[in-house]
């Protein structure tokens, strides 16, 4: 390498190309206990460890999902926990093939003089909690930067502070063995149409290069999990999923170098059926792609799972099933080959857009 | 694919140049290409034409001819073969490159000098017409050389944004399509500075938006002189590090990256230091590359620096044959790598015109291949083909 040399690096790039393995994903159950609390609310769920344990548990032993996820995100409690019969959750996943993976952002603060935009925290001891980490068996790391779309916003501000935010998460998890995930999300919300948001995106990604460049980031050993760029939630407009897919892939070609093995989408407030079928239009589009294109959903591959779930024991298969629909469709949405035939489950097509969404 | 399509020469017409290439160049790029109805930042009326013209230029099996030597440099060159630097002189040489047989179904694309982008031929055909005619697109140089930046260890900057657009505009009346605008870096204990890669980048970044806005696709040239005893891992993080400041000014600039080309040095050991093989030179040019180069950008046409012509054809070959991700074509800017032999055939002598036509053929037809990595390294190697052209400091 001509920068930055990891002791990891080979290990790092080993392990982002993996992810990005054609036909394979990342399932985020990274929900904080705060966020998942939400959840369980919606499905008249109680709040409390053993409930968020049997869930993720109900996601990792699901019959033949696993051969189509190649990464789970966890959030911190969940990278320590185990299945009812004492099996670690990361042994499992191992043995599936999986890499663990774990959130490390501490959420997002106000930055003051702006219009309610933010930055992220999380920096104080990350190399720490990240050599622990990986010492737990975490192999990636996720940190979410947030964006948003306004008269005046993103403000160059806005933009600088989470893009060198992001860079320099991202070179601590590289000296530390973790591949960072680099997430700018850019939120929805708001009326504006598809063409801002392509350029709002590509300012965004333009300064995260530049930004990853400057900490002497391993490209090589990155994932980038950005926003698909669509018309704003209140636009009025909805497009189809060939626009989609142009006019972001357009904007990764103009600002996301080669060198990043993978680019995995978050899913937004975007339906299961939404997130997966523009995904595939993704995959079907003609043009340069030198990176694979796949998904990091959580919302758009949990959401029939928990309704169908409902907290009950004896609905864990039924809820195990709509999970293997929704990660056997995601995918072939890697490969463009998805038909629109999962068998929606309950709540397949409802949106899942909350406004100013938070973890 | 891309060369069937444009067998047929589609630059025969009376109507506003290069406009027939366009059915031929949608066919082209909707084969594998997305190509944009709308763009999301600055829009040019131009934005068609740029793209296509781009993505010509970097068509397989051709490159580019850079003979943009100002009149100064010109001079230098013609010294060397005890030529006159005289007007008729600088025609004659421009003629004889332009009428080489054969050369020209090797090029996309010939750099001129502004003097040039005038003249014509001894039997009075527009040098830009013979292009024309010949599938090749003329280009203009349009800086005004570099200044150094006070305070710095010499490094400098580029000048030429003053009345920029207005010459463009008269450069795109007169037949150019693209244009070219050399920055230059240096390796040392402390350079490239920040300050000098950032003047640098954003003048590259102000100079391609005005050419856009005229017409024009911008070649954008950062070239990091070879001069330097470090080794080739240095010029590796350093051509990464300026490359990166580029295609930041390139955004905030809102440059249509579709429609640009980038001019880079390969990334070598400096001159100082012990040579490495082209399978070395193309791995870390190919990373580099992969490092900063945004997919949108259509073609990298390389600049040759100080390397003899052999050298700058081997390089590019091996670039070219390396299996990994390369989503821009990989192809040539030369001047001295193409010209070296036939200048010094030549040496100003009309019965010398037909070997020297010969001699340049041999060098494009060798980058063609290389272009598409079949040179087998059997190029008639003229006089002088393997002569490193370095000079320290290199000034055009």
């Amino acid at each position: 390498m001509s920068c930055f040399k990891s002791k990891f690096s080979d290990e790092l790039i080993a392990n982002a190309a993996y992810i990005g393995t054609p036909g394979k994903g990342i399932l985020a159950a990274d929900e904080s206990t705060g966020t998942i609390g939400k959840r369980f609310v919606s499905i008249n769920v109680e709040n409390v460890e053993s409930n968020r344990r049997a869930l993720r548990e109900l996601l990792f032993t699901t019959p033949g999902a696993l051969q189509y996820i190649s990464g789970i995100i966890l959030f911190e409690e969940t990278l320590y926990q185990k299945t009812a019969s004492g099996k670690p959750f990361v042994d499992v996943m191992k043995e599936a093939g999986v890499l663990p993976g774990i959130k490390v952002d501490k959420g997002t603060v106000e930055l003051a003089g702006t219009n309610g935009e933010t930055t992220t925290t999380g920096l104080d001891g990350l190399g720490d909690r990240c050599k622990k980490y990986y010492e737990a068996g975490a192999r990636f790391a996720k940190w979410r930067a947030v964006l948003k779309i306004g008269n005046e916003e993103p403000s160059e501000l806005a933009i600088h502070e989470n893009a060198y935010g992001l860079a320099r998460y991202a070179v601590i998890c590289q000296e530390n063995g973790l591949v960072p995930i680099v997430e700018p999300e850019i939120l929805v919300d708001g009326s504006h149409d598809i063409e801002k948001c392509a350029y709002v995106t590509e300012r965004v990604l333009a300064a995260c290069y530049k930004a990853l460049s400057d900490h002497h980031v391993i490209l090589e050993g990155t994932l980038l999990k950005p926003n698909m760029v669509t018309p704003g939630s209140d636009s009025g407009s909805k497009v189809k999923p060939e626009v989609i897919a142009e006019h972001t892939v357009r904007a990764l070609q103009r600002t996301v170098p080669a060198a990043v093995p993978a680019v995995v989408f978050l899913s937004g407030g975007q339906s299961e059926e939404e997130a997966t079928v523009n995904l595939n239009a993704i995959n079907q589009l003609k043009g340069k792609k030198p990176w694979s294109l796949t998904f990091s959903y959580g919302r758009a591959l949990q959401q029939s799972t928990l309704k169908a779930w409902g907290g009950k024991e004896e609905n864990v298969e039924k809820a195990q099933k709509a999970f293997l629909a929704r990660a056997k469709a995601n995918s072939e949405a890697t490969l463009g080959g998805y038909k629109g035939d999962a068998q929606l489950g309950d709540g397949a097509s409802e949106s899942l857009h909350v406004k100013d969404y938070k973890y």
